[in-house]
């Protein structure tokens, strides 16, 4: 039973950590969500990172957010990652599984899955 | 579009983007109808932008030439005999679009609502610095309800878009459908 008393001790949980009310955490998750990422399935997506972040325990340092259309809408799921000093990182045609993969590997384990990113996808 | 629910998250996106403080998702729903409505005081349409917004080859975007957000809620509505209706003012004070979708649901071409708890905690997450709030009317059973508004006072500063804050959210409008 969820009740708001929960959602009381979630903010007990994260309010000590500056960061995520601030917005200047260590990595930003980016999903595109306008109309061509959301037919191609985008929201699963979206949702799997949200919940594997927070198995996780990075929710105080991780942030999942929705964009529009980055404007590859052939490559959509579109999931990008921004990192303070260093390059950005995308992934094309993400499913739900693959974004298990990206956050144990890439997010928690600091090491990007080449294999998923747009330079190595094969037309 | 595979489930009704895409194309709310879909068309809601657009009233975070109008700059809306206010977006509300209203579902009303009987044995044989469905009636989806969502309302926000963004900064509204022109005239002559609203009677472009069901073409196709129509969209503010500049990233590509199509824009299908409201042309496939319109033929989702209109392939169960259904239809959609678009209101909107860019009236200095009232401005806002309000976009109504009548769907019958005994029609053989209705598409499922799907899995609205999943587009509800994401509308939570987008809204911005905007509020949300959802409502869906089922005849005969509890009305489902979610106000931003209201977790906004219990999270004081921690954002909607926290993965355990949206985890909350998603299980809390579960739960109420399995009342």
């Amino acid at each position: 039973m969820k009740t708001l008393a929960e959602l009381a001790q979630i903010r007990e949980k994260m309010k000590d950590k500056v960061g995520i009310r601030e917005g200047v955490n260590g990595v930003r998750i980016v999903v595109g969500m306008a109309t061509c990422g959301i037919a191609a399935g985008a929201r699963p997506v979206l949702n799997t990172l949200v919940e594997e972040v927070s198995k996780e325990g990075l929710s105080a340092t991780a942030t999942v957010t929705q964009t529009g259309c980055i404007g590859i809408c052939q490559y959509e799921p579109v999931v990008e990652v921004f990192e303070a000093g260093k390059e950005k990182v995308t992934y094309v045609k993400v499913t739900p599984d693959m974004a298990k993969r990206i956050v144990a590997e890439h997010i928690k384990g600091g090491k990007p899955v080449a294999e998923y990113t747009i330079g190595n996808y094969k037309i | 579009m595979k489930e009704l629910s895409l194309n709310i998250l879909d068309i809601a996106q657009n009233s975070f983007t109008a700059g809306a403080t206010l977006t509300e998702i209203i579902l009303e729903e009987s044995a044989d109808k469905l009636t989806i409505r969502i309302v926000d005081n963004g900064c509204g349409m022109s005239e002559d932008t609203l009677k472009q917004v069901s073409n196709p080859f129509y969209t503010t975007r500049t990233t590509r030439k199509v824009g299908l957000g409201i042309p496939l809620f319109r033929q989702a509505a209109e392939q169960t005999g259904g239809y959609i209706t678009i209101q909107s003012t860019k009236d200095p004070v009232n401005h806002g679009t309000v976009i109504t979708g009548v769907f019958n649901k005994s029609h053989i071409d209705f598409t499922p609502l799907g899995d609205i708890a999943s587009t509800v905690c994401l509308l939570a997450q987008g809204c911005g610095e905007g509020d949300m709030v959802f409502t869906h009317k089922i005849e005969g059973k509890e009305t489902v309800e979610l106000d931003t508004r209201a977790l906004r006072e219990v999270l004081q500063g921690v954002p909607l878009s926290n993965p355990d804050v949206q985890l909350w959210i998603k299980a809390y409008t579960t739960q109420q459908y399995e009342k």
